[in-house]
């Protein structure tokens, strides 16, 4: 099923799950009152899937889990931030293109 | 050999989902291409009160949905793909699909949009998404209880002005010029609204701050007076940008701006290329009149195509 590999993550799971999760780490900072984070949900449903195995794409609802996107100084969304062992690795703003993300996650594979 | 396609749709915001609509109900064989997700521009609009048969507004997102799921209703299929270049001088026309080989079709609409226009100033850049946004209905809610700017006089920018009040403590609207041109509607509750001050003549010059935004700094047009304004967030609601990086604009022909030339049937042209929506060259950019624009722009496609039947 589309968007079933998708880790919804929660800041107490952050460490374990992205920091400390053994494979690249592409986490979706969205909320649900924000059009274009819901629009591009079917895309990281689809690069889920398709990165199935090879890199983690994990979601976190920014709403429910202030800490991590304070952390990170995240005053927009929907953001994109690539994590390999421990470290950001790419950061993008806005409703992207899929082949832009793909190109993200192949760099960091 | 037969091309992949009868019409091939470049972009999946209002206008390319109403030209899809048209274009499955004529059952044409169609594919809708989005290199993303579908909605568009109108995703960053915190509510649309003004799509008649909605008397009481909805979010830019239900809209879309509700657009998508129109079109998906009659079989319209659509594929996320990012194009990258297009061959359309030739009867049976090519779209070179980033990382996924091609794909060939006898008509093309390019529905492609628009997208905000950025200040290039100092500071700009570095600050999007720490404090610079582009997206009121996205953001908003980060700024609670916070002083911030909203640059811009248009309807775009005295809407989510408004908007904006729900959550910041003050919003400055800050205009190049000395009167509003948003709708008189909306100016009418901006200037009815106690949290929202306005800085009329002023240009921003630079964006500062450390982890985040701190303050902008001003420039009065007219008597070119400097000025510094202490906030934590600025939306840059400036007008927009053609979505045109995959089109040929030598080809299918653009104005000065680099949106797309047609005629009033959406026409470019080249024979069996079309433009509607916010990449075409035109005054008025709304929901409605680009989902006018693409019923006809799917119409004129479908008459092309019958010559080859």
């Amino acid at each position: 099923m589309a968007g079933d590999n998708v880790v919804h993550i929660s800041d107490a799971e952050f460490d374990a799950k992205v920091l400390q999760g053994g494979v690249p780490a592409l986490v979706d900072f969205w909320a649900p009152w924000c059009g274009p984070c819901k629009a591009i949900g079917p895309v990281i449903d689809e690069l889920a899937d398709e990165f199935a195995g090879r890199a983690r794409i994990v979601k976190m609802n920014v709403d429910d889990n202030p800490a991590t996107p304070g952390k990170y100084g995240i005053r927009a969304i929907p953001t994109l931030i690539l994590f390999k062992d421990g470290q950001v690795l790419d950061q993008v703003t806005g409703a992207v293109g899929k082949a832009q993300l793909i190109a993200m996650l192949d760099k960091a594979l | 050999m037969a091309p992949d396609f009868d019409l091939v749709i470049v972009g999946g915001g209002p206008a390319g989902l109403t030209a899809g609509l048209y274009a499955a109900r004529a059952r044409m064989k169609t594919v809708l291409l989005e290199k993303g997700a579908v909605g568009g521009q109108v995703l960053l609009t915190d509510w649309i009160e003004n799509y008649p048969g909605f008397p009481d507004g909805l979010t830019g997102f239900d809209l879309m949905e509700k657009m998508a799921a129109h079109a998906g209703r009659f079989g319209l299929e659509t594929r996320t793909a990012t194009v990258a270049s297009m061959d359309l001088a030739k009867d049976v026309k090519t779209l070179f699909l980033q990382g996924e080989g091609s794909i060939t079709t006898r008509a093309v609409i390019l529905v492609t949009g628009a997208g905000p226009n950025k200040l290039g100033v100092p500071g700009e850049a570095a600050f999007t998404g720490k404090g610079v946004s582009y997206c009121a209905t996205c953001d908003g809610p980060f700024y609670r209880d916070q002083e911030i700017a909203v640059i811009g006089g248009g309807n775009t920018a005295v809407q989510e002005a408004n908007y904006l009040t729900r959550f910041a403590s003050k919003v400055t609207l800050i205009h190049r010029r000395d009167q509003l041109r948003a709708t008189k509607i909306v100016q009418e509750k901006a200037f009815a609204n106690p949290k929202i001050a306005f800085r009329w003549n002023s240009v921003v010059t630079a964006i500062e701050g450390d982890s985040g935004v701190r303050r902008v700094l001003l420039q009065d047009t007219v008597t070119g007076l400097k000025d510094t304004l202490d906030l934590q967030g600025v939306f840059v609601l400036i007008g927009v940008s053609a979505n045109n990086q995959c089109i040929p604009l030598d080809v299918v022909g653009a104005d000065k701006d680099g949106f797309v030339l047609t005629d009033s049937e959406m026409r470019t042209r080249i024979p069996g290329v079309y433009a509607a929506g916010d990449i075409r060259s035109k005054e008025v950019r709304q929901v409605i009149n680009a989902a006018g624009e693409a019923a006809v722009a799917s119409w004129m496609a479908e008459q092309y195509l019958s010559g080859y039947e």
